[in-house]
């Protein structure tokens, strides 16, 4: 994605809003065969405007494809040619969307470097003489216009091309990269959508004739910021600087792990300096690299990955989920409350204690008000969307629950308990789900009356930002029951994952041997912040250790009990030691105030916990040093969980790689730029990572013993 | 009506301009008016039923209807419907004693007065023993002060109802921002110097900005002409077609007030200055200067004008409401018969004035008439592309099978029925005083123009609505 959003930087430069250019003709209208053939793009004349409808067959979205390429040239020309028209109204046929990119398949088609700069020319020499129009071009924008698509439509910010941030309609028209705003309609005598696209298409219309005929200026006013940037930007040292501020931010930001940004940045620069055409030469060249980069395919392979976990592949479920009830108002119960209630699910939030209770209730307003901070929401809408949620201590109204949530502690026989209970309440439809994140789901639905109702629904923290959900089945669940919860979890926005029952499933399975590494890393005396940036720097959004801290050190030895017990040594390495210590002094990670680091209310900087020096010296353990290279540090980690990826693969926990991609990435934080496990060791060689495997092994034995 | 709220400082002078700059013209439309409605066979003789006690209206007055800001400008809300009260007193001679309860409908509430209703009554005279209370629904308010009389009635609670309505828009509740005022509430509370001294160090310039009463729908912040903008977009109600029933409102307007049709208005002598007549805000234009305006609250594109809105306005209304049988043994001639009513409510984001769409089939079947019965329409008009969307989905199979879960389309009112007087357009909208303007408008209309049932409806901020039938009493 971030590659995509390359594709014409330097016509974003320029800030028209409104782009100057085609007509079109008539004649066409009437059919010649050109006309007929095309299928992405039509056109017809309202008056001496024409409307150019972007529609690309069989998809809920337009991309930039090459069929759409030439046809849009095509009657590009056509418009230009005409005498008739004075006037172009761009417009997507579908309701939604605009363009909302450049057209994944047809990038990742191209074999090499020359062929996708042959394309991206291409778009630059329509998109340049769309804007050199000398015909007036209005876009009309209705949903998701995105890279490729927002420089068809208008032009764009510089801190927009580096980010890819999603910018709503209102903003943009402050950043000044819209003209003018509709605002959907509501009911009128067609459905809402259409008649909004006709409204747009209309207003758009009056608007190009406006500008035809000079009634409208398309200047836009600038306010006295805005000229003085501009005016910086002509003093060549002012320029230097802007450079290599934006630089030194795009590099902290993406440790260089990224090649997009710093390339645009590249482009820009030589656009500016070195003209236009230098420039457009540039980006096309760079962006024909970009696609070429393993991270353009890892991240491509996730992207396709995605589409694949937002699909139900268990079909609908006969009954809808309507009211949902949640067991356990800690972090994840609230957070996973937080989900359903903005999608409209009736929730009913249930704790043991009052105190519980509050806490979730507030963290789910929390959540909710952040939003009204942001002005994502209105209070109002706050209000309405909170009055879903039902806080109680008993089971009061579960025998309309269409599904329970049970997020309570991590102890086998208080799920049981709260299994037994609930289930003398709920009606015979209603699934159970357990979130857990490690223990089996077969043997907590051991003690159920009606286990094919029993089923894992594994949430990361925190909910409201994790998007993964992993969703575990056991050899009893019903099709019914995993098809409830897959659908329940699309509602909450969940990218979703299918696992095999096991003990750690798949997630937690590949995060205990790394975290085991990490123990042992640590133990060998590297300081927790080295690690961190070490980790950081491969591409995991965050720090091992810190990881540690904020999974919380009793839930890391909970599980590494847990697992260690079932796969023995290979889940060996640290001491486990060092973790039951840090409980017992409390260290329970961010949660409790301290773990590796120490953490306060309000204060961003993270200090070293000292009182770690203590225990860490207690466990010491010599480095090995034909090992403990900074590279081969961060390889042991990555190794390891690449490896048990692949066991899990192997033991038909995960049914494909692809999820095994997403979850990793989108649970664990997997580096997006490997694209996950199974692409990295299809990007870097399974042989070479077998052999840095073995070496490992060599040094410590089992825990790296490479699988098939 | 919140929308208005936003013109106080800024429309509203270029509202009287425009209407200083345009001569008012005579109205040149009356074609349609002459029209004589066809006899029709009612399906229903009249609306009585069994064991429940008729309700008349005997008689019901109003204020003329002024701009705000222009003679009103320096009273309080109660000195208006004070003006109601003494006049309808006037107006039917009724004893004072016998009046058993006062109800008055208002929106924006001036805090000395919030019950407005108990201080006009003292003021009017009226015993210091009959209750009175106040009742706000946007829009629609005086319509809750008449069906809460309605029900008082039939329900054999009382006999003789004051309902009325009353908004003063020249002046309107301005705030301190609310940490302002937290201020001033917590030096009330500081007992020591030191404590009024630490919160006076608190103080902060921004802590001066005033704020104003709400200029938007509370649930979704968005201004009522802005709504009334997208209703006309979805409803593809053009320009031109707003302004053609503005024009047509002021037209018809302008005729009632010089053929002395509006007999409701009863002069108001206000202190310090003259007695006003009548309404101030009727100005037949034409078509080319309507169109000259700039849309008011989408720019530019949008069509809701100041032209073709209803303006802020300043009035008040006041009716007598009896048992039949009290009027009758009172030696009153009563001139309608409050009939069924309804309200409704839908989505106050997209259907925000959609309401006598959905409350008019609703009223009608429940009384058991269909539109053919009905001879005065009375329909509030909030905006020309309200009154047109309105219509538009009155006409519209398609709607009433998506939206209002109807097999058929509700069905148009006749246009030559429809507010032959006038409507809110042209002779004002005082938002809580509007209500007994309609019903008086219907009863009076039926009485002249002699027929038998009236169907009063109105939109509300708020996504609701409201309708009611009105039946005339025999002569």
């Amino acid at each position: 994605m971030v590659a995509c959003r390359a594709i014409g930087i330097l016509s974003r430069f320029s800030a028209f809003r409104i782009l100057r250019s085609r007509g079109y003709i008539c004649r066409n209208f009437t059919g010649s065969s050109a006309l007929l053939t095309r299928t992405h793009i039509n056109y017809g004349v309202k008056g001496d405007v024409a409307v150019v409808r972007i529609n690309s067959p069989n998809s809920k979205v337009n991309t930039l494809s090459k069929e759409l390429h030439s046809e849009f040239t095509e009657v590009m020309n056509e418009i230009w040619a005409s005498d008739q028209i004075r006037s172009a109204v761009l417009i997507s046929s579908k309701p939604g969307c605009f363009i909302a990119g450049a057209d994944i398949n047809m990038l990742s088609a191209c074999k090499t470097l020359q062929e996708v700069t042959q394309l991206s020319q291409e778009a630059q020499r329509i998109l340049e003489k769309l804007e050199k129009s000398p015909k007036p071009v209005v876009a009309a924008i209705n949903g998701s216009c995105l890279g490729g698509g927002l420089e068809v439509g208008v032009p764009a910010a510089l801190d927009m091309m580096l980010t890819g941030r999603n910018i709503r309609a209102d903003r943009a028209k402050k950043m000044g990269l819209v003209d003018q705003l509709v605002e959907p309609l509501g009911p009128g005598l067609k459905p809402p959508e259409e008649r909004t696209m006709e409204y747009l298409e209309e207003v758009a219309i009056t608007f190009a004739k406006g500008l035809a005929d000079k009634k409208i200026s398309p200047k836009r006013n600038k306010g006295l910021v805005e000229k003085l940037t501009a005016y910086a930007m002509t003093i060549p040292f002012v320029r230097q600087q802007v450079y290599k501020k934006v630089e030194e931010k795009v590099r902290k930001q993406t440790k260089g792990l990224y090649p997009a940004p710093l390339k645009i940045i590249d482009v820009v620069k030589t656009g500016i300096e070195q003209g236009s055409d230098a420039g457009y030469l540039s980006e096309s060249q760079k962006f024909g690299e970009l696609v070429m980069t393993k991270e353009s395919k890892a991240l491509m392979g996730l992207y396709h990955g995605q589409v694949l976990c937002k699909k139900n592949k268990f079909g609908a479920p006969q009954k809808d989920v309507k009211h949902l009830a949640i067991l356990g108002a800690g972090l994840m119960g609230a957070g996973i409350a937080q989900v359903s209630v903005d999608k409209g699910l009736k929730t009913i939030l249930k704790d043991a204690t009052l105190t519980g209770l509050d806490r979730g209730q507030q963290q789910v307003f929390k959540g909710l008000n952040d939003k009204v901070k942001k002005k994502a929401l209105t209070s109002f809408e706050r209000d309405s969307i909170f009055s879903n949620l039902t806080g109680q201590l008993d089971y009061q109204g579960f025998e309309k629950a269409d599904m329970v949530i049970e997020a309570v502690f991590e102890d086998l026989s208080l799920k049981h308990r709260v299994l037994k209970e609930v289930e003398a309440v709920i009606p015979d439809h209603c699934i159970f789900a357990s979130n857990t994140s490690a223990l089996p789901i077969s043997e907590i639905a051991a003690v159920s009356k009606r286990p094919e109702k029993v089923i894992g629904m594994h949430y990361f923290s925190p909910v409201d930002k994790m998007q993964l959900l992993e969703i575990i089945t056991t050899e009893k669940t019903s099709r019914d029951t995993s098809a409830s919860a897959v659908a329940v979890g699309l509602k909450q926005g969940k990218v979703i994952i299918v696992v095999k029952d096991g003990p750690g499933f798949y997630t937690t399975r590949c995060l205990a041997p790394m975290m085991s590494e990490v123990i042992r890393i640590l133990q060998e005396g590297v300081d927790p912040k080295k690690l961190d940036s070490l980790t950081t720097s491969f591409g995991f959004p965050v720090g091992a250790a810190t990881l540690v801290d904020e999974v919380g050190v009793d839930v890391a030895k909970h599980v590494a009990e847990d697992l260690g017990k079932v796969f023995g040594e290979r889940f060996g390495g640290g001491n486990p030691e060092l973790l039951t210590q840090m409980v017992s002094k409390g260290f329970l990670g961010r949660k409790s105030g301290k773990g590796f680091y120490i953490y306060q209310e309000g204060v961003k900087r993270k200090d070293l916990n000292s009182d770690m020096d203590s225990i860490l010296a207690s466990l010491k353990l010599p480095p090995k040093s034909e090992v403990s290279s900074d590279e081969d540090i961060q390889f042991r980690l990555v190794t390891r969980f690449v490896n048990e990826a692949v066991m899990c693969l192997q033991e038909g926990i995960l049914a494909t790689p692809a999820e095994g991609d997403i979850g990793a990435v989108f649970g664990l934080g997997f580096p997006p730029c490997l694209g996950g496990p199974f692409r990295f060791v299809d990007l870097y060689g399974a042989q070479t990572i077998v052999d840095r495997l073995k070496k490992y092994e060599a040094a410590y034995g089992k825990q790296f013993t490479p699988c098939q | 009506m919140t929308t208005i709220l936003t013109c106080p400082f800024k429309k509203l002078p270029t509202t009287s301009k425009w209407a200083l700059r345009f001569a008012i013209r005579p109205l040149s439309c009356s074609s349609q008016l002459r029209a004589a409605p066809a006899v029709q066979t009612k399906t229903k003789k009249t609306l009585a039923k069994p064991n429940i006690r008729n309700v008349v209206v005997v008689d019901g007055v109003r204020t003329p209807f002024l701009l705000s800001g222009t003679s009103y400008k320096d009273l309080m809300p109660h000195d208006l419907a004070r003006a109601a009260l003494t006049g309808l007193l006037h107006r039917t001679s009724v004893p004072k004693e016998v009046v058993d309860y006062i109800i008055f409908g208002t929106v924006i509430q001036e805090v000395k007065t919030s019950n407005v209703a108990r201080e006009a009554a003292l003021g009017a005279g009226f015993s210091d023993k009959t209750p009175a209370h106040t009742v706000t629904m946007a829009c629609i308010s005086a319509n809750q002060a008449m069906t809460t009389g309605v029900g008082l009635i039939a329900s054999g609670q009382c006999d003789v109802i004051v309902a009325g309505g009353v908004e003063l828009m020249s002046d309107i509740p301005i705030r301190h921002s609310r940490k302002m005022r937290k201020l001033m509430l917590d030096l009330n509370k500081a007992k020591s110097m030191g404590q009024r001294l630490s919160l006076i160090s608190k103080f902060r310039l921004n802590f001066l900005a005033p704020e104003l009463p709400a200029v938007a729908e509370f649930s979704t912040s968005e201004t009522m002409g802005h709504s009334a903008d997208r209703l006309a977009a979805a409803f593809a109600v053009s320009r031109l077609e707003q302004d053609e029933y503005a024009l047509r409102s002021h037209s018809l307007a302008k005729k009632a007030q010089d053929e002395g049709l509006l007999s409701d208005v009863v002069p108001f002598r206000v202190p310090g200055k003259d007695t006003v007549t009548k309404d101030n805000g009727i100005r037949p234009s034409s078509l080319e200067q309507m169109a000259k305006l700039k849309p008011a609250f989408i720019k530019p594109y949008g069509t809701v004008t100041a032209a073709n809105s209803s303006f802020l306005t300043d009035g008040a209304s006041a009716m007598l409401i009896m048992a039949e049988e009290k009027a009758l043994a009172m030696g009153y001639k009563p001139k309608a018969y409050l009939r069924d009513f309804m309200y409704v409510s839908q989505d106050p984001k997209d259907q925000l004035l959609l309401g006598p769409t959905y409350a008019t089939p609703k009223v009608l079947e429940k009384a058991g008439l269909t539109m053919n019965d009905i001879d005065a329409f009375e329909f509030h008009e909030a905006f020309s592309g309200q009154i047109l969307a309105n219509f538009k989905a009155m006409d519209s199979d398609w709607f009433a099978e998506n939206y209002m879960g109807r097999k058929t389309k509700v069905g148009l009112p006749p246009l030559e029925k429809f507010n032959n007087w006038g409507g809110s357009l042209s002779l004002g909208h005082p938002f809580g005083a509007t209500g007994c303007r309609l019903v008086m408008a219907a009863a009076n209309r039926l009485r002249k123009e002699g027929g038998q049932y009236g169907l009063v409806a109105a939109c509300a901020a708020g996504g609701q609505g409201h309708a009611m039938i009105v039946e005339a009493y025999p002569k």
